[in-house]
């Protein structure tokens, strides 16, 4: 029963928090198409690094998978048209009006066997399909998978984790598409010359640690605990190594890509299609009829959620990503981007603000800091601009994940003040 | 959604467990059986102590934010915290003027002087003792049980007469004392709450009491004659609502795992030092108070070693 290494003991990284994952909702429901959208709105900028230039303008047909938006900057990812149609406006997005038609871009092609791909072909594949991290942080891809030369890869991690409460896109797509992820992973392995691929998946999807490793690669189970997802505290507990203060995991040796990325590596190199759709979960209990939506890039949030019977009457917040680092959006006209992993619906009883109290210094999001800074001296040197002591004290190392915020009794919004902290001393630095 | 607008706020969007004020009224649940100890044993004086310091310390707070026209406080609980603990760490006989002036002076020169909950550096409560120690001596020196019998503590008798005390009426509490501190099994219940219900930190009480046992125990087997075991040390006197409550007061001890150590570490070798050769039977508040004072020392320099930085700095 045991055939692979580290099947038995749950690896972990230290401190982090327990939240109640939310998932019953969507875990069992299999992905479904959504229906295409008459319109999509296609922003210039999904990506960590520079914006897109626009290559077409208002009034012109483009078809789908048709290269709509590059940059000749290193860190940055194209867009594509996720339907054939025509271009009503170019602003920050590209708005398209679907002819219903779904007419193929001509320059989509299959790109062959992995075998007789190069690791600079894979590379130049990847980045022309704009594909991007897809767990939420939108880092080019292509970029994340060209190490330098003297930052030697020996393991490709792929991150099943999905610590986020009540997301389960990518525990669907382990279940529904395990092939298409061992071979997009393959080809990440290739491009950067790794010797291990490792998938690391919590425990709390057993069904799907249980198909991947069907799947002859090694799985490591890892302990269902928030941030497990976070690619540095992955890293920790899979290999044991940590990622240097200021630097990549390429430090370490290792490169991290989510299940929907490899997967969308995969598409590219099949079949051509750039990325154009992804899975999202819809979910909250301010959704009808929550479910796991293969969705093109660029449907509007309206869009997507009159597919799940709507919008219940108590519905009061809607935030892109997960309850923990997801942001509250105050329309339903913002599109499904590469980065959406889900939208999520709270109700008013849900959403309702608590009293903020003064920091009683109770030490627990010391305790609970996975990168263990102490967040309310941090939040607070950031709010009285204590630039130097905020930079002493690591808060350029604070990965944002909100746990400190979670456990606060006090509920202080410490990781938002940390947030600002950061933002000030970028600008600072410029 | 019925047209209205949609909630903007910053992530995260869930909230863990526990509030400010279920923490606090938390502890005084906690304090409850210490209370009802003190009551049992030193009777209706106690409770009228106890009773005067709660309604004068929820009342000076009320009247403080009314006067610096701040935000109503008192409903978080810690004032009723800081009335109750003084009145818990004070003589029975004490007269009820007394004990009033003690929680107006932990309230407004301990807590609301400072900024209020969270910024105060020093336990308001043991503020309070302090200023009646200082002020009153004899009241509080001298004790009384029901029987109208009037008493020396546990530790007075020891240290200035070499008259031990049995160790089961320590523990159970039928001892001369404050009206908080006589009975060690109602201190120990209450503590066992908090750190269950995980509103203190176990590191605190067992750094405490573990330095003043292992301490008294040297002292004991280096002189029995002189000195008493380490089981009285621990049962006698203020050191377990010390412990319990009072080492462990969030706002004035430190955030960090190896400061709640060297705090609880420091304020049992403090204790022991008063109580072996200090002029003072008792060292309990002198502890927490001075270690209050190192505590932002403390939390500068026990700073967690940040994740994928080589040295502690």
């Amino acid at each position: 029963m045991l055939k692979f290494k580290g099947s038995t003991k749950m690896k972990t990284f230290k401190q982090g928090i327990h939240p109640h994952d939310f998932k019953e909702k969507t875990e069992h429901l299999p992905i479904k198409k959504s229906q295409p959208p008459q319109k999509v709105v296609i922003p210039l900028s999904q990506h960590l690094g520079a914006p897109c230039e626009p290559l077409v303008k208002a009034g012109d047909e483009v078809k789908l998978g048709q290269k709509i938006g590059d940059s000749k900057s290193k860190i940055s990812a194209p867009v594509h048209a996720s339907v054939s149609g025509k271009v009503m406006s170019v602003d920050n997005a590209i708005v398209i009006q679907s002819d219903a038609q779904n007419t193929p871009d001509p320059s989509m092609k299959p790109h062959g066997e992995l075998n007789s791909l190069s690791a600079e072909k894979i590379r130049s594949i990847v980045r022309e399909a704009g594909i991007v991290g897809m767990g939420g942080a939108a880092f080019p891809t292509a970029f994340k998978i060209s190490p330098p030369a003297d930052k030697p890869i020996d393991t490709v991690i792929i991150n099943g984790c999905e610590c986020e409460p009540y997301i389960t896109a990518d525990h669907r797509m382990m279940l529904e598409m395990p092939d298409e992820i061992v071979a997009g992973a393959q080809a990440i392995q290739k491009a950067v010359g790794a010797r291990n691929l490792i998938i690391g998946i919590e425990a709390n999807k057993p069904d799907a640690i249980e198909v991947m490793r069907q799947k002859r690669v090694e799985v490591v189970r890892v302990k269902p605990k928030y941030p497990q997802g976070g690619e540095k505290l992955l890293i920790k507990a899979v290999l044991d190594r940590e990622v240097p203060s200021g630097g990549l995991p390429l430090d370490v040796g290792v490169v991290v890509s989510n299940v929907a990325t490899a997967i969308a590596v995969n598409t590219a190199i099949r079949s051509g299609l750039p990325l154009i759709e992804r899975v999202l979960t819809v979910t909250g209990n301010g959704v009808k009829q929550p479910q796991n939506l293969l969705v093109r890039i660029g449907t509007t949030f309206a869009d997507v959620i009159s597919q799940c019977e709507g919008l219940t009457e108590d519905a009061a917040k809607v935030i892109m990503g997960g309850p923990m680092m997801g942001v509250t959006q105050d329309t339903l006209d913002v599109p499904v981007v590469k980065a959406t992993s889900s939208i999520l619906v709270l109700t008013r009883s849900e959403a309702k603000e608590e009293k903020v109290y003064p920091c009683v210094k109770c030490g627990r999001c010391v305790d609970h800091c996975p990168m263990f800074l102490v967040p309310t001296r941090l939040a607070s040197y950031a709010e009285h601009d204590v630039n130097d002591e905020f930079d002493d004290w690591g808060g350029m190392d604070c990965i944002e994940c909100g746990s400190c915020s979670y456990v606060c009794p006090a509920n202080i919004p410490l990781v938002h003040w940390i947030k600002y902290g950061k933002m000030k001393m970028r600008q600072s630095a410029k | 959604m019925s047209g209205t607008k949609l909630i903007i706020s910053h992530a995260p969007h869930i909230k863990g467990f526990g509030s400010v004020p279920g923490m606090m009224y938390g502890v005084i649940l906690a304090l409850l059986p210490a209370s009802l100890a003190g009551v049992i044993f030193f009777g209706l004086p106690a409770l009228m102590v106890i009773a005067t310091c709660v309604v004068t310390a929820v009342v000076t707070e009320w009247l403080m934010c009314l006067l610096m026209k701040k935000e109503n406080t008192v409903m978080d609980g810690s004032a009723a915290i800081t009335g109750l603990l003084l009145a818990l760490t004070i003589s029975p006989l004490m007269p009820l003027y007394m004990a009033a002036i003690g929680s107006v002076v932990a309230i407004a020169i301990g807590k609301v002087l400072f900024g209020g909950l969270g910024y105060n550096i020093f336990n308001p409560a043991l503020v309070g003792r302090g200023f009646l120690v200082a002020s009153f001596p004899t009241f509080m020196k001298t004790w009384k049980f029901l029987d109208a019998t009037t008493t020396a503590t546990p530790l007075t008798l020891w240290k200035f007469g070499g008259e031990g005390t049995p160790l089961i009426k320590l523990f159970i509490g039928n001892v001369g004392g404050c009206i908080g501190e006589t009975s060690a099994l109602a201190l120990l219940i209450g503590g066992a709450f908090l750190i269950f219900a995980k509103i203190i930190d176990w590191r605190m009480p067992a750094a405490y009491v573990g330095t003043v046992a292992a301490l008294g125990g040297i002292l004991w087997l280096i002189d029995p004659a002189k000195y008493p075991g380490p089981l009285f040390q621990v049962l006698a006197g203020g050191l377990l609502i010390g412990a319990f409550f009072m080492a462990t007061d969030l706002v004035t001890t430190p955030v960090t795992r190896l400061g709640t150590w060297i705090f609880g570490i420091g304020a049992g070798i403090i204790v022991i030092v008063i109580r072996a050769w200090g002029g003072l039977p008792e060292g309990v508040m002198f502890s927490i108070l001075l270690m209050n004072a190192l505590t932002p020392l403390i939390n500068r320099y026990t700073r967690p070693k940040i994740f994928g930085k080589g040295k502690k700095k």
